[in-house]
């Protein structure tokens, strides 16, 4: 089973946040929903591995403690 | 008005049942003669099994019903002889639309695969599915089938004991009692048989509404099946267009839960918005109009004792993917072999459990995909709707995002994986489309096809190998594979021997067997109790 990556793994950690505010400059909060939804699909799909998204899908409803 | 709707095809008439002094036994009772009931009964009476039939009224099933008739019930009414007249008469359609806001955002081809002797789907009004499917019990009884159809015939009460069950059989002369080793309860989602039990049927009701109009028209629409999500002439709704035989079309339109459904259904409200959709010209007439509120749901067991429930009754669908008939055909299959081999004595009454477990699974398949069409039809949150949504954008750009565009899924036979039947799979690199549970793929053996050749029977199929003599088992035999048997049965053995069930299921399969390997397998897939080989 793969593992999802959850330690640093960004070459340009900066750059890479950077474009991602830059891609939802000039948009409405109705535009940037929308588009964050497209970015998941295309995301989820390039991933490919349910196994992957599923443990993805946990990690980002934060660990409870 | 169509003549099918006013004809009556089992009247009424007087039976010596009314008259015995003592309730008359029969073997099987089925209640209702929709496409379950009209199935299952042909099933068992061309089993030489004595099958009556009582339903209250006595035509074709009135409004619209089903269209959609997938391959797999098709299969399973030609190896009771009544699928041809169907497929003469049904639409073939290969090519679907998909429209987003008042654009076509893709649209695909369903390429069937090539190699098996009926298409992927057929469209053909219920009513003729029935009225075929009576022909053929004509023509069956007048060869001598043990089978009478009983229209007028209402079953209004009915009581359980340890070896039968007596019902009460209301008629326009008054009620008469029978008996009945076995009941089938085919009597449709509102099944009266569930409530005489007391029986639950649980589930989730969709909380929306559908306008079904089939109408009549001489339009140049293509044969192709037309979805749209949130067109301009059903705002934030869908809409689905599909050809029917006789230039007759379904539409479902959408509208959503807080409506008036008596103003809705009006001419005056329908017509507009049909105009809307097909344009202002085109020239139409209505044959059917209803609204239609769908639910999900089942009852927990299908088996209760000597009253068992198939179809409808038992479990119940949204229209979305077309599984309603299609798996009760399917229910039908699993049971008609079943049940005649209990009856004969060639099986226990244990047998009849598997039935449960594996319709039960297949009814849990269908609910779940009907589920999830429904869910993206009609979203259910905002978040859902923008999922819904990107998706759709994403699909007219991205053949990636076109998977996941859900309008109703293909009705495909479930595969009874874990079923106690099941012999566990003993073809190394045998195809996992055919293993133990699978419904057999049909192929092309040369001269004809394979479904028909392993018929209604129990079958051992050997490719490539001399099999041993088996009694009760039909024999196939096929010196070489064609290249879509190989691919379909052999994957990359060289050899195989299949035990096929009945309902044309996969009980075992092995690169090669002993006789008594292979007995014990089908003993296996008769319920029998078989001692673990050490
Ligand atoms: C709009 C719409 C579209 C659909 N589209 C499709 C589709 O494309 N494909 C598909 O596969 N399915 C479709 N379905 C579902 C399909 O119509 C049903 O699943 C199918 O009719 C079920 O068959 P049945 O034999 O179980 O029950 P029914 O067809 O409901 O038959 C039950 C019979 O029992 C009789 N009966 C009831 N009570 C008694 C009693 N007390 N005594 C004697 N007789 C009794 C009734 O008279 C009736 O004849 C659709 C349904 C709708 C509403």
């Amino acid at each position: 089973m793969s593992k999802l990556i959850l330690t640093p793994n960004l070459d340009k950690a900066d750059d890479v946040y950077a474009d991602l505010l830059t891609a939802h400059e000039g948009k409405s909060k109705a535009e940037s929903d929308a588009f964050n939804a497209r970015l998941i699909l295309i995301l989820a799909n390039h991933i490919g591995d349910r196994e992957v998204l599923a443990q993805a899908l946990a990690a980002a409803d934060l660990p409870q403690d | 008005m169509n003549a099918i709707f006013e004809t009556p095809l089992y009247p009424y008439t007087r039976v010596a049942d009314q008259q015995s002094a003592a309730p008359a036994r029969h073997k099987v009772v089925i209640i209702g003669a929709g496409p379950v009931g009209l199935t299952l009964a042909l099933d068992l009476a061309l089993q030489g099994i004595e099958t009556l039939i009582l339903d209250d009224n006595d035509k074709v099933s009135f409004g619209s019903r089903a269209i959609c008739f997938a391959k797999r019930p098709l299969e399973i009414l030609d190896r009771l002889g009544a699928a041809k007249p169907m497929v003469d008469k049904g639409v073939v359609w290969n090519l679907g639309k998909v429209f987003f806001d008042d654009r076509q955002v893709y649209d695909f081809n369903l390429l069937p695969e090539d190699g098996h002797a009926f298409p992927a789907f057929i469209n053909l009004q219920q009513y003729y599915f029935e009225h075929d499917l009576i022909a053929r019990i004509r023509e069956v009884e007048a060869q001598g089938a043990p089978i009478e159809i009983r229209g007028g015939s209402r079953v209004s009460a009915l009581s359980q004991h340890a070896d039968h069950t007596s019902l009460t059989v209301e008629t326009p002369d008054g009620p008469y009692a029978i008996e009945a080793d076995w009941v089938v309860a085919c009597d449709g989602a509102g099944s009266p048989t569930r409530s005489l039990m007391g029986l639950d049927f649980v589930g989730r009701v969709f909380e929306d509404n559908f306008l079904i109009a089939d109408v009549r028209m001489d339009a140049e629409f293509p044969t192709e099946r037309w979805f749209w999500f949130d067109p301009p002439f059903n705002r934030g709704q869908s809409a689905l267009l599909h050809k029917q035989p006789d230039g007759v079309w379904r539409i479902d339109l959408q509208l959503g839960w807080d409506i008036d459904k008596e103003v809705e259904k009006r001419p005056e409200n329908v017509i507009p918005r049909l105009k809307a959709m097909l344009g202002e010209d085109v020239k139409f007439e209505l044959e059917w109009v209803s609204i239609y509120t769908f639910q999900c749901r089942r009852m927990e067991k299908f088996r209760h004792g000597r009253v068992i429930f198939a179809g409808d009754s038992a479990h119940q669908v949204s229209p979305f993917g077309a599984r309603g008939a299609n798996s009760g055909v399917q229910d039908a299959d699993n049971l008609g072999w079943k049940l005649a081999a209990v009856i004969t004595g060639d099986a226990p009454e244990a047998l009849l459990d598997s039935y449960d477990v594996e319709r039960v699974q297949g009814a849990d398949e269908n609910i779940l995909n009907s589920s999830r069409s429904t869910d993206f039809i009609t979203p259910k949150s905002e978040m859902s709707r923008l999922f819904r949504d990107a998706v759709l954008d994403l699909s007219e750009h991205y053949a990636f995002a076109r998977p996941l565009v859900n309008s109703g899924r293909l009705s495909v036979p479930c595969v009874h994986d874990g079923s106690p039947l099941n012999t566990p799979d003993a073809l190394p690199g045998g195809p996992a489309r055919s293993r133990p549970g699978a419904p057999c793929p049909d192929a092309p053996l040369g001269n004809g096809f394979l479904l028909s050749q392993i018929g209604g029977d129990f079958a051992l199929l050997a490719i490539g190998q001399e099999p041993p003599q088996i009694e009760g088992l039909r024999s196939v035999n096929l010196a070489n594979a064609t290249p879509q048997m190989a691919e379909r049965y052999l994957g990359s053995a060289p050899r195989a021997l299949y035990l096929i069930r009945p309902d044309q299921h996969v009980a075992a399969r092995w690169e090669s067997a002993d006789a008594d390997t292979i007995r014990a397998a089908h003993a296996r897939a008769l319920g029998k109790t078989v001692k673990e080989e050490a």
